[in-house]
């Protein structure tokens, strides 16, 4: 069931910008304003948000991982920080890791 | 026209006329409109109703740049329990991040309750930071209130819902009272470590289902910790469209819980700080798909136009007009999906 919601409904994830727009609803913004913010920190049209042919460009560029990990780029946390920085937001992860690893 | 294959709130297919769906979708609506006082749909979007479901084509779905992100109840309890794939929750969530796209993931226990997660909440915060630093999605934290856990003999209070059957009101009353408070304590408290351990959001889930006591402890809870961490999304999903009222004369700033409906819902969950409202439609598996999503978009449509904060509509099974079934139907679901997303315009699933 999940997957034909994502399929049929969802932004897809890391394969779009799902996981942003999410992190936006987060911060209370409502859907079309989440896509507005997102789409004008990574400097594109709302419309590339769930086109993973597009969204694959721009999340390698920006360096903050796709669905499929390549060798000298970020993934996990390391994407997280870029992610945090890119919105303009803390990410509890992030400030955590700052903690624990004395930054 | 000939009759239109479609199915029931049971999940089983049914070959209906138009006439019948077109009735049904009246009578859904109708249904909604009157139980909460509120708008029936449009015309116009009644007919849009139809065009979905009576759709030939098997899945149908959003039109393109409307999709909207998904979130979880029982989040990684899903692929690791329910379809018993032998994984841990750190490979569950990776799984949902990079094999089904999922826009955020929910960390969660077997034992899916505030209350008995106290005991284990070192190796639930463990279990969170190793998840943290593999995943890029959002994880949030999840478990339900579940008041019922407060009582004899799993919990110090009395039953209230053996006092409410004996004419006991007082005591009955009495007795939520006492576990309301228990049970903000160890929200706050697991909510708490959670989110000191890096979670994203804290997921309460299948609120009221204990009645108004319940719906009133998560959002005093979700009040005391959006003013410890501000930054950090609180979304509260709901067990039913109705909070029922097992007390009856509790509020929440100065507002009767008891009765309230999604529209009027969200605004309560609003001012606790709520970041994302979970509403709930129960399905009725004796009903079609068309009463039952029509019934559903039209409370959808009524919450989404009252709120400030997105809205999630809760579409599990036998939610959201969702078939009741463990294995709904994919044309079911995408039809539920298209029709809350383009006609209520919900932010989220």
């Amino acid at each position: 069931m999940a997957v034909t919601h994502e399929s049929c409904a969802g932004m897809g994830g890391i394969r779009g910008a799902g996981d942003l727009v999410f992190r936006m609803e987060l911060q209370g913004y409502k859907i079309n304003d989440a896509k507005k913010y997102v789409a004008e920190k990574l400097n594109c049209p709302v419309e590339y948000l769930a086109d993973c042919a597009e969204m694959k460009d721009i999340r390698e560029s920006l360096n903050i991982s796709t669905t499929q990990p390549r060798p000298d780029a970020a993934v996990g946390i390391q994407a997280k920080f870029r992610i945090a920085e890119i919105l303009g937001i803390p990410v509890n992860s992030v400030e955590l890791f700052k903690k624990q690893a004395g930054f | 026209m000939a009759n239109i294959l479609t199915r029931y709130g049971d999940n089983y297919i049914a070959e209906l006329s138009e006439e019948d769906i077109r009735a049904d979708i009246d009578d859904g609506t109708a249904d909604a409109a009157d139980r909460a006082q509120i708008p029936e749909l449009t015309k116009d979007e009644k007919d849009y109703l139809f065009e979905i479901i009576a759709d030939p084509q098997k899945i149908v779905s959003v039109e393109r740049g409307k999709e909207v992100v998904v979130s979880f109840d029982a989040g990684t309890l899903k692929l690791t329990v329910r379809n018993g794939i032998s994984m841990d929750r750190s490979a569950a969530i990776l799984t949902q991040e990079r094999a089904l796209a999922s826009d955020s993931i929910e960390l969660c226990h077997v034992d899916y309750s505030y209350k008995p997660i106290k005991p284990i909440i070192a190796e639930e915060r463990q279990a969170m930071e190793q998840a943290q630093l593999l995943s890029v999605l959002p994880v949030l934290y999840g478990a339900m209130p579940n008041m019922g856990l407060y009582t004899k003999p799993d919990g110090p209070c009395d039953n209230w819902s053996e006092l409410l059957p004996a004419g006991r009101i007082p005591e009955a009353r009495a007795a939520q009272e006492e576990a309301i408070e228990h049970a903000i304590k160890d929200i706050v408290f697991v909510a708490s470590n959670m989110i000191e351990s890096g979670a994203d959001g804290i997921n309460f889930d299948t609120v009221g289902a204990s009645g108004d006591a319940d719906v009133k402890a998560s959002l005093e809870a979700v009040r005391i910790l959006k003013e410890k961490y501000p930054t950090t999304g609180f979304e509260v999903g709901m067990a039913g469209e109705f909070n029922l009222g097992m007390h009856g004369q509790l509020e929440f700033d100065g507002e009767i819980i008891a009765g309230l409906y999604p529209h009027q819902q969200v605004k309560m969950a609003e001012r606790a700080g709520v970041s994302i409202f979970g509403m709930a439609v129960n399905t009725n598996s004796s009903e079609s798909l068309a009463w039952n999503l029509a019934r559903v978009t039209t409370f959808a449509k009524a919450a989404v136009k009252a709120a400030s904060i997105p809205v999630h509509a809760n579409v599990g099974m036998g939610v959201g007009g969702i078939p009741l079934s463990v294995i709904p139907s994919c044309d079911a679901v995408s039809r539920v999906d298209k029709a809350l997303v383009e006609i209520a315009g919900v932010d989220g699933l």
